[in-house]
Protein backbone atom coordinates (compact mmCIF):
# COMPACT_ATOMS: atom_id res chain seq x y z
CA UNK A 1 0.00 0.00 0.00
CA UNK A 2 2.57 2.06 0.92
CA UNK A 3 4.53 2.06 -2.44
CA UNK A 4 1.18 3.92 -3.97
CA UNK A 5 1.32 6.76 -1.99
CA UNK A 6 4.32 8.90 -3.83
CA UNK A 7 3.28 8.12 -7.36
CA UNK A 8 -0.34 9.04 -5.82
CA UNK A 9 1.13 12.45 -4.28
CA UNK A 10 2.63 13.26 -7.23
CA UNK A 11 -0.44 12.54 -9.40
CA UNK A 12 -2.52 14.62 -6.98
CA UNK A 13 0.15 17.96 -7.64
CA UNK A 14 0.03 17.23 -11.37
CA UNK A 15 -3.61 17.79 -11.11
CA UNK A 16 -3.63 20.68 -8.82
CA UNK A 17 -1.29 22.08 -11.33
CA UNK A 18 -3.52 21.43 -14.15
CA UNK A 19 -6.53 22.07 -12.34
CA UNK A 20 -5.23 25.84 -12.27
CA UNK A 21 -4.28 25.82 -15.73
CA UNK A 22 -7.62 25.09 -16.90
CA UNK A 23 -8.76 28.12 -14.86
CA UNK A 24 -6.90 30.64 -16.05
CA UNK A 25 -7.86 32.59 -19.56
CA UNK A 26 -5.17 32.36 -22.23
CA UNK A 27 -6.29 35.16 -23.76
CA UNK A 28 -6.07 37.47 -21.15
CA UNK A 29 -2.18 38.38 -21.46
CA UNK A 30 -1.21 41.02 -18.51
CA UNK A 31 -0.11 44.03 -20.03
CA UNK A 32 3.29 45.55 -18.82
CA UNK A 33 1.59 49.21 -19.77
CA UNK A 34 -0.06 49.01 -16.28
CA UNK A 35 1.80 51.54 -14.14
CA UNK A 36 3.11 53.15 -16.84
CA UNK A 37 2.44 56.45 -18.53
CA UNK A 38 -0.16 56.33 -20.74
CA UNK A 39 1.35 56.45 -24.91
CA UNK A 40 0.84 59.74 -26.29
CA UNK A 41 -1.84 60.38 -29.08
CA UNK A 42 -3.35 62.98 -30.99
CA UNK A 43 -6.47 61.30 -33.62
CA UNK A 44 -8.82 63.49 -35.52
CA UNK A 45 -12.30 63.12 -33.49
CA UNK A 46 -14.95 60.60 -35.21
CA UNK A 47 -18.05 63.55 -35.32
CA UNK A 48 -15.34 66.40 -36.25
CA UNK A 49 -12.44 65.09 -38.38
CA UNK A 50 -11.04 68.17 -38.17
CA UNK A 51 -10.60 68.86 -34.56
CA UNK A 52 -8.00 66.43 -32.78
CA UNK A 53 -8.26 64.40 -29.28
CA UNK A 54 -4.79 64.19 -27.55
CA UNK A 55 -3.84 62.90 -24.10
CA UNK A 56 -2.72 66.06 -23.37
CA UNK A 57 -6.37 66.97 -23.10
CA UNK A 58 -7.23 64.51 -20.86
CA UNK A 59 -4.71 65.31 -18.25
CA UNK A 60 -5.63 65.87 -14.41
CA UNK A 61 -8.86 63.55 -14.78
CA UNK A 62 -9.47 59.93 -13.97
CA UNK A 63 -10.51 58.56 -17.23
CA UNK A 64 -11.57 55.84 -18.85
CA UNK A 65 -10.49 55.14 -22.64
CA UNK A 66 -12.20 52.42 -24.43
CA UNK A 67 -10.99 50.83 -27.76
CA UNK A 68 -14.07 49.61 -29.77
CA UNK A 69 -14.99 49.13 -33.08
CA UNK A 70 -18.48 48.75 -35.14
CA UNK A 71 -17.22 45.34 -36.31
CA UNK A 72 -16.61 43.95 -33.11
CA UNK A 73 -18.82 41.79 -31.49
CA UNK A 74 -17.64 41.87 -27.67
CA UNK A 75 -18.50 45.13 -28.32
CA UNK A 76 -21.77 45.02 -28.67
CA UNK A 77 -21.98 43.43 -25.62
CA UNK A 78 -20.56 45.59 -22.95
CA UNK A 79 -22.36 48.20 -24.93
CA UNK A 80 -24.93 48.91 -22.64
CA UNK A 81 -22.86 48.81 -19.43
CA UNK A 82 -21.24 51.24 -21.14
CA UNK A 83 -24.08 53.21 -21.38
CA UNK A 84 -24.92 52.79 -17.98
CA UNK A 85 -21.79 54.27 -16.52
CA UNK A 86 -22.04 57.13 -18.86
CA UNK A 87 -25.47 57.83 -17.33
CA UNK A 88 -24.58 58.03 -13.71
CA UNK A 89 -21.83 59.98 -14.57
CA UNK A 90 -19.40 58.96 -12.50
CA UNK A 91 -16.17 58.83 -14.83
CA UNK A 92 -16.00 60.13 -17.99
CA UNK A 93 -15.84 57.40 -21.30
CA UNK A 94 -13.36 58.54 -23.94
CA UNK A 95 -14.11 56.00 -27.22
CA UNK A 96 -11.37 55.25 -29.64
CA UNK A 97 -12.52 53.74 -32.84
CA UNK A 98 -10.28 50.92 -33.91
CA UNK A 99 -9.57 50.71 -36.90
CA UNK A 100 -13.24 51.34 -37.81
CA UNK A 101 -14.92 52.70 -40.71
CA UNK A 102 -15.84 56.64 -39.89
CA UNK A 103 -19.29 56.30 -41.30
CA UNK A 104 -20.08 52.72 -39.81
CA UNK A 105 -18.39 53.72 -36.90
CA UNK A 106 -21.39 56.72 -36.65
CA UNK A 107 -24.28 55.05 -37.67
CA UNK A 108 -23.34 52.12 -35.38
CA UNK A 109 -23.40 54.69 -32.23
CA UNK A 110 -26.48 56.49 -33.38
CA UNK A 111 -28.27 52.88 -33.28
CA UNK A 112 -26.95 51.58 -30.40
CA UNK A 113 -26.40 54.89 -28.52
CA UNK A 114 -23.25 56.86 -27.64
CA UNK A 115 -21.78 56.55 -24.04
CA UNK A 116 -18.25 58.38 -24.91
CA UNK A 117 -17.45 61.90 -24.17
CA UNK A 118 -15.67 62.14 -27.18
CA UNK A 119 -14.07 59.66 -29.35
CA UNK A 120 -11.24 59.50 -31.63
CA UNK A 121 -10.74 57.33 -34.48
CA UNK A 122 -7.42 54.97 -35.08
CA UNK A 123 -7.46 54.53 -38.25
CA UNK A 124 -4.34 52.64 -39.18
CA UNK A 125 -4.39 50.86 -35.70
CA UNK A 126 -1.36 52.36 -34.35
CA UNK A 127 -2.05 53.68 -31.41
CA UNK A 128 -3.71 50.74 -30.75
CA UNK A 129 -0.47 48.90 -30.99
CA UNK A 130 1.24 51.43 -28.77
CA UNK A 131 -1.42 51.00 -25.99
CA UNK A 132 -0.71 47.00 -26.87
CA UNK A 133 -4.18 46.43 -27.93
CA UNK A 134 -4.90 42.68 -29.54
CA UNK A 135 -8.58 42.50 -29.69
CA UNK A 136 -11.37 45.14 -28.99
CA UNK A 137 -12.81 45.68 -27.15
CA UNK A 138 -10.22 46.67 -24.51
CA UNK A 139 -10.45 49.08 -21.97
CA UNK A 140 -7.99 51.73 -19.71
CA UNK A 141 -8.44 53.40 -16.69
CA UNK A 142 -5.98 56.35 -16.91
CA UNK A 143 -5.41 58.50 -13.77
CA UNK A 144 -4.66 62.39 -13.78
CA UNK A 145 -1.01 62.19 -14.29
CA UNK A 146 -1.92 59.98 -17.31
CA UNK A 147 -0.95 56.67 -16.01
CA UNK A 148 -2.16 53.70 -16.86
CA UNK A 149 -4.12 52.11 -13.85
CA UNK A 150 -5.49 48.74 -15.18
CA UNK A 151 -6.68 47.25 -18.33
CA UNK A 152 -9.45 45.10 -18.88
CA UNK A 153 -8.87 42.69 -21.67
CA UNK A 154 -12.35 42.01 -23.54
CA UNK A 155 -15.96 43.52 -22.52
CA UNK A 156 -16.68 45.15 -19.44
CA UNK A 157 -19.57 43.74 -17.43
CA UNK A 158 -21.15 44.79 -13.97
CA UNK A 159 -19.32 42.44 -11.39
CA UNK A 160 -15.77 44.02 -12.99
CA UNK A 161 -16.91 47.49 -13.02
CA UNK A 162 -18.58 47.16 -9.07
CA UNK A 163 -15.84 45.18 -8.19
CA UNK A 164 -12.36 46.77 -9.60
CA UNK A 165 -12.72 49.26 -11.86
CA UNK A 166 -15.09 52.04 -9.84
CA UNK A 167 -13.46 51.05 -6.65
CA UNK A 168 -10.29 51.87 -8.53
CA UNK A 169 -11.35 55.16 -10.07
CA UNK A 170 -12.74 56.44 -6.82
CA UNK A 171 -9.95 56.03 -4.82
CA UNK A 172 -7.83 57.81 -7.86
CA UNK A 173 -9.93 60.51 -7.97
CA UNK A 174 -9.42 61.07 -4.31
CA UNK A 175 -5.61 61.29 -4.88
CA UNK B 1 5.29 46.30 -88.33
CA UNK B 2 5.81 43.25 -87.04
CA UNK B 3 8.63 44.20 -84.68
CA UNK B 4 5.93 46.84 -83.35
CA UNK B 5 3.72 44.17 -82.66
CA UNK B 6 6.38 42.32 -80.49
CA UNK B 7 7.06 45.27 -78.75
CA UNK B 8 2.77 45.88 -78.14
CA UNK B 9 2.96 41.90 -76.73
CA UNK B 10 5.83 42.98 -73.99
CA UNK B 11 4.11 45.89 -72.64
CA UNK B 12 1.72 43.73 -70.24
CA UNK B 13 4.99 41.92 -68.97
CA UNK B 14 6.34 45.70 -67.99
CA UNK B 15 3.43 46.27 -66.47
CA UNK B 16 3.53 42.90 -64.11
CA UNK B 17 6.85 43.24 -63.20
CA UNK B 18 5.61 46.72 -61.93
CA UNK B 19 3.08 45.66 -59.99
CA UNK B 20 4.83 43.27 -58.26
CA UNK B 21 7.79 45.78 -57.10
CA UNK B 22 6.77 46.43 -53.57
CA UNK B 23 7.00 42.71 -52.36
CA UNK B 24 10.17 42.31 -54.26
CA UNK B 25 11.29 45.87 -53.48
CA UNK B 26 14.15 44.78 -50.66
CA UNK B 27 14.56 41.14 -50.63
CA UNK B 28 16.63 41.39 -47.75
CA UNK B 29 14.44 43.52 -45.76
CA UNK B 30 12.20 40.84 -46.31
CA UNK B 31 14.01 37.96 -45.57
CA UNK B 32 14.88 40.21 -42.04
CA UNK B 33 11.35 40.44 -40.98
CA UNK B 34 10.46 37.03 -41.66
CA UNK B 35 13.00 35.50 -39.57
CA UNK B 36 12.12 38.05 -37.30
CA UNK B 37 8.79 37.70 -37.32
CA UNK B 38 9.16 33.49 -36.77
CA UNK B 39 10.63 34.08 -33.02
CA UNK B 40 7.31 36.52 -32.52
CA UNK B 41 4.12 35.70 -31.31
CA UNK B 42 0.65 36.53 -33.11
CA UNK B 43 -1.43 37.33 -30.19
CA UNK B 44 -4.70 37.20 -31.64
CA UNK B 45 -3.85 33.45 -33.31
CA UNK B 46 -1.78 32.67 -29.89
CA UNK B 47 -0.04 29.51 -31.23
CA UNK B 48 0.88 31.07 -34.72
CA UNK B 49 4.24 32.84 -35.15
CA UNK B 50 3.51 36.46 -36.84
CA UNK B 51 5.12 35.40 -40.07
CA UNK B 52 2.08 32.76 -40.09
CA UNK B 53 -0.60 34.66 -39.13
CA UNK B 54 -3.42 36.45 -41.14
CA UNK B 55 -5.06 38.21 -38.39
CA UNK B 56 -5.44 42.02 -39.02
CA UNK B 57 -3.21 42.87 -36.06
CA UNK B 58 -0.12 40.66 -37.38
CA UNK B 59 0.04 42.31 -40.25
CA UNK B 60 -0.21 45.43 -38.58
CA UNK B 61 2.64 44.57 -36.57
CA UNK B 62 4.44 43.00 -40.03
CA UNK B 63 3.79 46.78 -41.26
CA UNK B 64 5.58 48.32 -38.13
CA UNK B 65 8.17 45.85 -38.18
CA UNK B 66 8.99 46.52 -41.81
CA UNK B 67 8.99 49.97 -40.77
CA UNK B 68 11.49 49.37 -38.18
CA UNK B 69 13.49 47.36 -40.41
CA UNK B 70 12.98 50.40 -42.89
CA UNK B 71 14.86 52.78 -39.99
CA UNK B 72 17.93 50.10 -39.50
CA UNK B 73 16.77 49.71 -35.96
CA UNK B 74 18.47 46.56 -34.95
CA UNK B 75 16.72 43.13 -33.94
CA UNK B 76 16.66 43.86 -30.40
CA UNK B 77 15.16 47.30 -30.55
CA UNK B 78 12.40 45.68 -32.71
CA UNK B 79 11.89 43.06 -30.15
CA UNK B 80 11.92 45.70 -27.46
CA UNK B 81 9.41 47.66 -28.97
CA UNK B 82 6.82 44.85 -28.80
CA UNK B 83 7.82 43.77 -25.50
CA UNK B 84 7.16 47.27 -24.30
CA UNK B 85 3.35 46.97 -25.34
CA UNK B 86 2.82 43.15 -25.32
CA UNK B 87 5.25 41.94 -22.80
CA UNK B 88 7.37 38.59 -23.29
CA UNK B 89 4.25 36.82 -24.25
CA UNK B 90 5.20 37.94 -28.20
CA UNK B 91 8.45 36.11 -27.55
CA UNK B 92 8.65 32.42 -28.39
CA UNK B 93 11.90 32.37 -26.64
CA UNK B 94 10.89 33.58 -23.27
CA UNK B 95 14.11 35.34 -21.21
CA UNK B 96 15.87 34.01 -18.14
CA UNK B 97 13.99 36.34 -15.56
CA UNK B 98 13.07 35.75 -11.74
CA UNK B 99 9.42 34.89 -12.97
CA UNK B 100 11.00 32.07 -15.20
CA UNK B 101 13.66 31.13 -13.65
CA UNK B 102 11.47 27.74 -12.91
CA UNK B 103 10.11 27.68 -16.48
CA UNK B 104 14.45 27.55 -17.71
CA UNK B 105 15.62 25.26 -14.32
CA UNK B 106 12.50 23.20 -13.87
CA UNK B 107 13.56 20.66 -17.12
CA UNK B 108 16.99 20.09 -15.16
CA UNK B 109 15.49 19.49 -11.82
CA UNK B 110 13.27 17.52 -12.64
CA UNK B 111 16.06 15.30 -14.72
CA UNK B 112 18.32 15.70 -11.41
CA UNK B 113 15.17 14.35 -9.89
CA UNK B 114 14.39 11.12 -11.77
CA UNK B 115 17.93 10.54 -12.13
CA UNK B 116 18.53 10.34 -8.30
CA UNK B 117 15.60 8.67 -8.03
CA UNK B 118 16.73 5.99 -10.47
CA UNK B 119 20.10 5.62 -8.63
CA UNK B 120 18.43 5.16 -5.47
CA UNK B 121 16.36 2.61 -6.74
CA UNK B 122 18.87 0.53 -8.70
CA UNK B 123 21.51 0.69 -5.58
CA UNK B 124 18.12 -0.30 -3.19
CA UNK B 125 17.42 -3.41 -5.66
CA UNK B 126 21.23 -4.64 -5.43
CA UNK B 127 21.10 -4.51 -1.90
CA UNK B 128 17.97 -6.61 -1.75
CA UNK B 129 17.99 -9.09 -4.16
CA UNK B 130 20.87 -11.51 -3.23
CA UNK B 131 23.91 -12.60 -5.66
CA UNK B 132 22.95 -16.24 -5.52
CA UNK B 133 24.89 -18.97 -3.98
CA UNK B 134 26.81 -21.45 -5.97
CA UNK B 135 28.66 -24.29 -4.82
CA UNK B 136 31.55 -25.63 -5.45
CA UNK B 137 29.86 -28.52 -7.63
CA UNK B 138 28.01 -26.24 -9.70
CA UNK B 139 31.17 -24.61 -10.62
CA UNK B 140 32.36 -27.74 -12.05
CA UNK B 141 29.12 -28.52 -13.81
CA UNK B 142 29.61 -24.62 -15.57
CA UNK B 143 33.06 -25.13 -16.58
CA UNK B 144 32.52 -28.63 -17.95
CA UNK B 145 29.43 -27.26 -20.08
CA UNK B 146 31.69 -24.31 -21.04
CA UNK B 147 34.73 -26.67 -22.38
CA UNK B 148 32.17 -28.37 -23.93
CA UNK B 149 30.89 -25.67 -25.97
CA UNK B 150 34.51 -24.61 -27.02
CA UNK B 151 34.61 -28.38 -28.30
CA UNK B 152 31.43 -28.16 -29.81
CA UNK B 153 32.47 -24.99 -31.90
Amino acid sequence: MKRFLLPLAIFVVVVGFLGIGLTLNPREVPSPLVGKPAPDFSLPQLHEPQQMLSLQDLRGKVWLLNFWASWCGGCKEEHPVLMQLAKNGEVPIYGMDYKDRRDEGIAWLQRWGNPYSVIAVDESGRVGINYGVYGVPETYVIDKAGVIRYKQIGPLDESILDKKIMPLVRELQQQ
Amino acid sequence: MRRWLLVLLLIPCLVSAEEAKPLAENPQAEARLKTLALELRCLVCQNQTLADSTAPLAEDLRREVREMIAKNMSDQEIRDFLVQRYGDFVLYRPPLKATTTFLWLGPFLLLVVGGGTLALALRRRAKTVPAPALSAEDHQAVAQMLSEGTKRS
